[in-house]
């Protein structure tokens, strides 16, 4: 299927990448080029053939419903996203992430 | 002593001859004059490294030493390293520093080797050249004005250049063999499931396998030795007996080391793509291996031309899903302009991810879209059984496999970073091992002259059956025995201002 820039500005949103319409049009040239090697799939004759989603076929495991991690908070938060540019300031509060406001 | 194998280097610690700090300093000493032009570091912190030297000295003194004690080894930067800078190539992660260590980097530790630094790669593992790090490009320490390889391109040039004394890297459709092709050293990717993916930065997790960047295959077994394990934290970690993957290395018949060993060669990888030179080096190899006692069968992987399409539906699709977790709200970047959330994440992973990153997360989306998903997805993992099964046919006339481990020799840089798909031909014989979950090496194998008269490695690769690494490290080791292609190193010039 050809793509056009507006599918390559669909697909950025629904990815959460924002494009411009420049880029979009450099991306639709380069993914043009990919998707016409994925095609060569469409030749190939599949029916009946159980798809493989991991080499061995394993069963996941199980494991006893006990506490196996500690609180790290402090040490996971430290790394939270720096705020303001340059600032030492960072995205928490109160042992909370900080956002832009999501509810009214 | 920068040439010294694994071996040796335990051996002249354990007898006192040189000290961990004198031997990582000599290392430390030679990344500090080489590493700003070749550019294979991007995380180096002599102090703590020295720490660790020293530590480890203690440990040789109180004689609870083991065959990697104190010896320093260069690290992948995909590994998350406790207090150290962990950026997977990616502005995304330009300021991210690891509060927790990979189970692989907590296997060095517990064996006492020490951290020389994080190496270059491309961006979040995505690329054949090192070429889309956000931390720049990496030198081929052959030839400066060619790429390493990738995606592990630093570690790559770390070993090559004998900047480290061994490294790590992941494989997920050849970024440890392809560079160890270009690059001239050994190289082991090993069987899907073998190395703990617990705290490896996840690009495309069905194929992502850890592995030995080394000097020789005796050095590969003994990495392997450390980093291979059951790992409960990793589900797709394989619960199996320890193994010890130097075993088979010493005990081979001195006349015929190899002797009935069936060596299989697909017709398909010496077809149309593969450069002249590279076919005549893979050719004296495969004579080499008649010598001690292999013999050559013919086999065929039909479907490996099918393999690359098939990678670039199944690792954009994961690495989409995989890397929708960089939203900028706890770790990573963040945009510094904003008009609410959604805003947010669309800008920060614009900002954060290089256009290669890019194109592949919008090609997993786009093949996961709703009315996509049979056409592509299900589509690829069909034929990625089909590409399976090639090889269990291949498996049932010989033990291994042999062929070349990239198309052509080093590329210059800057010659397919334009052409995605050009970019992609490079894992033509990689990436089906990868989709098999089978184990497959990169092992020197002679030089091929480039149009401009340099003469560049070329890698022999070996592919084994499902958890044959041991097998195929002595199949490499007995090669490394009657040839000296791995013992060459490139020459450096001396960095200005140095004696």
């Amino acid at each position: 299927m050809a793509l056009s820039t507006e599918d390559i500005k669909k697909i950025a949103h629904l990815a959460r990448i924002e494009v411009s319409d420049s880029d979009a049009a450099a991306t639709l040239s380069k993914l043009t080029g990919i998707l016409g090697l994925i095609e060569q799939m469409q030749a190939v004759n599949t029916d009946g053939i159980v798809p493989m989603s991991h080499s061995q076929d394993v069963v996941q495991r199980l494991r006893d419903d006990v506490v196996t991690k500690t609180n790290q908070r402090e040490a996971f938060q430290k790394i939270s996203p720096a705020i303001g540019n340059g600032s030492e300031a960072r995205a928490v509060d109160g042992g909370l992430y900080l956002v832009p406001k999501v509810i009214e | 002593m920068i040439n010294s194998s694994l071996k040796t280097l335990a051996q002249m610690l354990a007898n006192k001859e040189i000290s961990s700090v004198e031997l990582t300093q000599t290392f430390l000493n030679r990344i500090d004059a080489y590493n700003p032009e070749i550019n294979a570091y991007i995380a180096l912190d002599h102090d703590r490294t020295l720490a660790q030297a020293k530590a480890a000295d203690a440990r040789i003194a109180a004689g609870s030493a083991t065959p990697l004690t104190g010896i320093p080894i260069a690290q992948k930067d995909i590994f998350c390293a406790q207090g150290w800078k962990t950026t997977c190539g990616s502005k995304m992660l330009e300021n991210f520093i690891a509060p927790y260590d990979a189970h692989v980097i907590t296997q060095f530790d517990n064996a006492g080797a020490v951290n020389l630094g994080k190496t270059n790669m491309d961006e979040f593992a995505m690329g054949s050249s090192n070429e889309t790090s956000y931390f720049g490009g990496v030198k081929n320490p052959w030839d400066f004005s060619r790429v390493p390889g990738g995606s592990s391109g630093g570690s790559a040039a770390a070993v090559a250049a004998r900047l480290c004394a061994a490294a790590t890297g992941t494989d997920t459709g050849g970024s440890i063999r392809q560079p160890a092709s270009l690059c001239g050293f050994t190289g082991l990717k090993p069987t899907y499931g073998v190395v703990s993916r617990y705290g490896m930065i996840a690009f495309a997790s069905s194929l992502d396998q850890a592995g030995p960047m080394a000097k020789s295959a005796e050095d590969c077994a003994l990495m392997m030795n450390v980093m291979a394990g059951f790992d409960e934290r990793d589900s797709t970690s394989l619960n199996r007996d320890k193994e010890d993957y130097t075993r088979e290395l010493y005990n081979s018949n001195p006349n015929k080391p190899l002797q009935g060993l069936r060596v299989g060669l697909p017709k398909e990888f010496f077809a149309e793509g593969l450069d002249a030179g590279v076919a005549k080096v893979i050719e004296d190899a495969i004579a080499e291996y008649k010598k001690l006692g292999a013999e050559i069968v013919e086999i065929s992987l039909p479907n490996t031309s099918l393999s690359i399409p098939v990678y670039y539906v199944l690792a954009p699709a994961e690495a989409s899903s995989n890397l929708s977790r960089y939203d900028g709200v706890r770790y990573g970047h963040r945009a510094s302009e904003y008009t609410d959330l959604m805003d947010m994440y669309c800008k920060s992973r614009a900002e954060g991810f290089g256009a290669e990153v890019k194109r592949r997360i919008l090609i997993g989306t786009y093949v996961l879209s709703a009315g996509y998903y049979d056409a592509y997805y299900l589509k690829a993992q069909q034929i990625r059984r089909l590409i399976a099964q090639d090889f269990e046919e291949a498996f049932k006339k010989c033990d291994v496999i042999m062929g070349p481990a990239a198309p052509s020799t080093a590329f210059k840089a800057g010659e397919k970073v334009d052409d995605p798909v050009a970019m992609y031909l490079q894992d033509i014989y990689t990436i089906s091992t990868n989709l098999a979950g089978l184990p497959g090496m990169s092992v020197p194998a002679g030089f091929a002259t480039s149009a401009d008269g340099k003469p560049l490695p070329v890698g022999l690769q070996i592919i084994g059956n499902y958890f044959d690494e041991a097998r195929m490290l002595n199949v490499a080791h007995q090669y490394q025995q009657v040839t000296d292609w791995h013992a060459q190193a490139p020459t450096l010039d001396k960095p200005e201002g140095t004696a």
